[in-house]
């Protein structure tokens, strides 16, 4: 941006809350799954040397219940925030769920679902997306039920003496092949179809990094977001949204940071494959 | 006649009553004339007919120009032992006839002393006879003639104490004989007289002392190079012993003196140490023959002449050795002290059995030893690890098999590429350098002696391949050679189920080295002991120890975690017994304890925990398999639907992303034609 000449005005879409929680739900997701991957795949060279670098097994094992403890940090604020939100916006719990801007699955996503699809197979125009997409839903929900399964299970490993006061010692074999399948299974979807639906389309390539400033631009949510745009438009209440874009030093910070999580991402995903078809014992 | 050669020695007291046909006449005829000179004179006088010449003293005849004097003291002859057979008993060509009578025939004393007669014949005195050696003895030349007396009469030219003297008359310095024969020793008679024999005899009138005869016989004199001779190599011994009983007892401390007659040819005999004539009451610690052999030896020059081998023997590596109390010919037997080169005789080398008879056996039996006897150039003897002349004991440090410099001595052939090495075919390799770095060669080189050396396991002379049932380090015997150190172990290890009598499997079971190896032997608590252990019991417990690396203990231990449990943390070590067993480590009573060595506070339903589970067995595990597969289900369908959203996607994105580049470069070029309309204005 030239200097003197007024910073563009932009969207915000996400709190400031929300993009730090983001950002250390990537740090302790990437660490959890490097840590744990090393040993659910302990039989590849890969293995020994991630372990080996992280300082032995033992380290990795405390580096990865740090992390899961960061997790679950980030699970808990995100529902003391819900919470806030609920006070400060809603009367009522049934009004956040119910709400426009609710992250619950609506007959709205069903039928946005069907003319996705069939945009998809060019029987139809795009659908006019509201603020939050049926696969940023699902995304969403997915991370409410992998640290449901995945934090449970992992508590259970972690705590094997207390908990087998109340469950059968062999329900530690049964935990641990949940725990780490159910991983497997959030990795591998992260790393590539989130990687996909929010960041790598073609038409936002190389990046999208609304996620860590939380602002886009005006184009972007009308060309995206119709009908958020024109519901905000309606209401009189665009103009309250707007701020001004971060300068370029920030943005590039941003994208140093986000290509180094996809690297790893990536590269957990390659690791995954070659783990899983070629040396899968 | 014929009636006489058949009488022993002991036989002429009773000669009265066995009377020779010839003589019969004369003895009646004798008797009365004897008895009756006795009652008529003081000194009866048997065969005073012939005294009547014989008994002048001036009775003389001449031969060969001299005068010889035939005198006979007739006082004598009737006190001899062979008075009662009067003159003619022994010169029978006399009987009758006419005097003065011509020179008498030579008395033949065999004609009564047949065995005596015999003997002397064959012995080298009767040979020189034979030879018609003028210096030979006769039986006279010992025993006199007219004047013989019993043996035991001390008054006897052959009493004991007048032996020495009798056979001195030829041996001793300066006779014809011993300037003019080849008798290999000399100052027989002094060095004799000096010795403890002698002295006993002759200056303590010990008349049991041994004489002369004692040790060379009365008649049968023959050379010691004669096998027959009582002084043989091979007879000596029990020439010695007929006296000195039971002197192979006191003598084992040094050698093995049962062994003296069975293997004379090996070992030292007698005179070897104790020289003949010479025998002292003294101690033959250095031996005088070893300054005999140190007059040659002590030169560094000294070669042998057929390889030029180094001679020289260097006395202070000798006196200060094991062996510095032992003389050369014990060592080097067969030696002659009479010769000027003693060991010119010498046929065999040293064989230390001689002394180390027990070791010897054990060297023999042992793969060492056997392939000695298949004339091995390879094998080695006694001599390539203890050494010659320097020989120590094994507790000297100083010594090749102080523990210390064991694995070195042996390494001299069984390091890699050396001669035992390169022919060995079995699986130990390295063995040396592995054991240098093993657990015992750790604490040998910090000088703890008492560590396990080669020998320690192998034994220093029972060496045998592992293969021999025999040996130390065979299967069935490998619990025991540890066991003499590790005793508690051994003690578990025979009551777990990898020992035969409780497992009473056929199978081959595993011994100590099958975990702990044979020669890099590691510490327990060392990490790759701990990450290798689960191989090592896998290399028996193939599918159990797989499917300790699908859990959670195994996959950690794989990524080089050594404190997870590993396969003995939980089975016991050497003390593993069947999980069945009430008495194993994992059985209900036992179990929780076990994992509470790591889990404080685990429970029994703690160790329900599955340390071996696979989620491939639909039968044993059947819920951890439909989990696995349900899991894999959920992943499967959710990739499945994730990636074909994005797939349908990904044709319409790219469509997108052409058109809104086509919007920008739309919108650019409207702005940048409104700039160009706006120039002109401006």
């Amino acid at each position: 941006m030239p200097k003197g000449e007024v910073a563009e005005r932009q969207f915000v879409r996400f709190t400031r809350l929300q993009r730090i929680l983001h950002i250390c739900m990537i740090v302790s997701f990437i660490t959890l799954a490097l840590t744990g991957l090393t040993l659910k795949f302990s039989y590849t060279r890969w293995a020994a040397v991630l372990s080996h670098l992280l300082g032995g097994f033992e380290n990795a094992g405390y580096i990865h219940r740090t992390a899961a403890v960061v997790m679950f940090g980030v699970f808990i604020t995100h529902l003391v925030d819900l919470y806030r939100l609920k006070k400060r916006e809603h009367s009522s719990w049934w009004s956040l769920v119910m709400g426009p801007g609710s992250m619950v699955p609506n007959r709205q996503d069903l039928s946005e679902l069907v003319a996705t699809l069939k945009w998809f197979v060019g029987w139809g125009n795009r659908p006019a997306y509201g603020r939050w997409t049926y696969w940023e839903k699902f995304d969403y929900f997915a991370v409410f039920w992998g640290i449901a399964v995945i934090g449970s299970t992992g508590l259970t490993l972690w705590f094997p003496v207390f908990f087998t006061r109340f469950i059968p010692g062999s329900f530690l074999n049964v935990a641990t092949i949940i725990h780490s399948d159910e991983a497997l299974l959030a990795t591998g979807f992260i790393f590539t179809v989130h990687f996909f639906n929010t960041h790598l389309r073609p038409e936002k390539f190389p990046m999208d990094i609304t996620v860590f400033t939380g602002r886009m631009p005006l184009e972007e949510l009308k060309r995206d977001k119709p009908r958020e745009y024109e519901a905000l438009v309606a209401a009189g209440k665009l103009e309250e949204k707007m701020e001004e874009a971060y300068p370029a030093i920030v943005t590039r910070t941003i994208r140093a940071f986000a290509w180094v999580a996809l690297a790893v991402g990536f590269s957990i995903v390659l690791w995954i494959v070659y783990a899983v078809l070629f040396a899968y014992r | 006649m014929a009636e006489t050669r058949t009488m022993g020695k002991k036989d002429w007291k009773g000669l009265g009553g066995i009377v020779v046909p010839l003589l019969a006449t004369v003895f009646l005829l004798l008797i009365p004339e004897s008895l009756g000179h006795a009652a008529a004179s003081e000194t009866p006088q048997p065969g005073s007919e012939c005294l009547a010449c014989h008994g002048d003293k001036s009775t003389t005849t001449t031969r060969g120009g001299k005068t010889v004097s035939l005198y006979v003291d007739g006082k004598r002859f009737a006190a001899s032992v062979h008075a009662t057979f009067g003159c003619t008993g022994c010169h029978a060509d006399l009987e009758g006839k006419d005097f003065p009578h011509e020179k008498p025939a030579p008395v033949k004393c065999g004609t009564c002393h047949a065995t005596e007669q015999e003997q002397h014949a064959r012995s080298l005195h009767g040979k020189a006879i034979a030879r018609g050696d003028t210096l030979a003895p006769h039986c006279v030349n010992c025993h006199g003639n007219h004047d013989i007396l019993p043996v035991k009469d001390p008054r006897s030219a052959v009493a004991p104490l007048k032996v020495p003297f009798v056979c001195g008359q030829c041996h001793r310095e300066g006779t014809a004989v011993s300037r003019n024969r080849p008798i290999p020793q000399d100052n027989i008679l002094e060095n004799y007289s000096e010795s403890i024999h002698g002295e006993a005899l002759l200056k303590k009138g010990l008349s049991v002392a041994p004489t002369c005869a004692t040790c060379h016989t009365a008649h049968l004199i023959l050379p010691h190079t004669d096998p027959a001779s009582s002084i043989n190599r091979r007879n000596i011994a029990a020439t010695c012993t007929k006296c000195h009983s039971q002197i192979e007892v006191v003598h084992r401390k040094t050698i093995r003196g049962e062994l003296w007659e069975k293997q004379a040819n090996v070992l030292p005999a007698c005179p070897d140490c104790h020289q003949p004539h010479k025998i002292r009451n003294v101690f033959y610690e250095q031996g005088m023959a070893n300054a005999d052999c140190m007059r040659c030896h002590a030169d560094e020059k000294l070669r042998r002449g057929r390889d030029g081998k180094s001679m020289y023997v260097d006395s202070n590596e000798v006196s200060h050795s094991r062996h510095s109390k032992v003389a050369c010919s014990q060592c080097h037997s067969e030696v002659n002290a009479s010769r000027v080169r003693a060991c010119e005789t010498i046929t065999h080398g040293v064989d230390c059995t001689s002394c180390h008879d027990e070791v010897g056996k054990l060297y023999v039996a042992s793969i060492h030893g056997q392939l000695n006897g298949k004339n091995d150039p390879n094998a080695p003897t006694c001599k390539e690890c203890h050494g010659t002349h320097g020989v120590l004991g094994r507790l000297d440090p100083q010594s090749r098999t102080f523990a210390t410099n064991v694995p070195e001595l042996c390494g001299r052939c069984h390091r890699e590429g050396q001669r035992a090495a390169v022919r060995y075919t079995g699986r130990q390799h390295e063995i040396i350098s592995n054991y240098t770095e093993s657990i015992h060669g750790t604490l040998l080189k910090n000088g703890l002696t008492v560590t396990a050396t080669c020998t320690s396991c192998h034994t220093a002379h029972s060496v045998l391949p592992r293969t021999d049932p025999k040996s130390s380090v065979s299967a069935a015997n490998v619990p025991t050679t540890c066991g003499r150190c590790h005793h508690g172990i051994e003690e578990q290890f025979e009551n777990s189920i990898h020992a035969k009598p409780v497992n009473g499997s056929t199978k081959a079971l595993p011994v100590c080295n099958d975990c702990h190896t044979a020669h890099a032997i590691r510490r327990t608590d060392e990490d790759n002991f701990r990450l290798d252990v689960m191989t090592t019991c896998g290399r028996c417990h193939a599918e159990i120890a797989k499917s300790y690396f699908e859990t959670y203990h195994g996959k950690v231990s794989r990524l080089g975690y050594t404190k997870a449990a590993k396969c003995y943390d939980c089975h016991g070590a050497h003390d593993i017994l069947a999980v069945a067993d009430p008495r194993s480590h994992l059985s209900r009573a036992n179990v929780a304890a076990t994992c509470q060595k790591c889990h404080a506070g685990a429970t029994r339903r703690f160790a329900g925990y599955l340390t071996h589970a696979t989620h491939h067995d639909p039968r044993k595990y059947p819920f951890l398999f439909y989990t696995f597969w349900g899991m894999t289900a959920l992943l499967l369908g959710t990739f499945v639907i994730g990636g074909l959203h994005t797939l349908l996607w990904l044709p319409r994105a790219f469509q997108m992303r052409r058109e809104l580049r086509a919007a920008e470069a739309e919108a650019a070029a409207a702005i940048e034609a409104a700039a160009s309309k706006e120039s002109p204005d401006a």
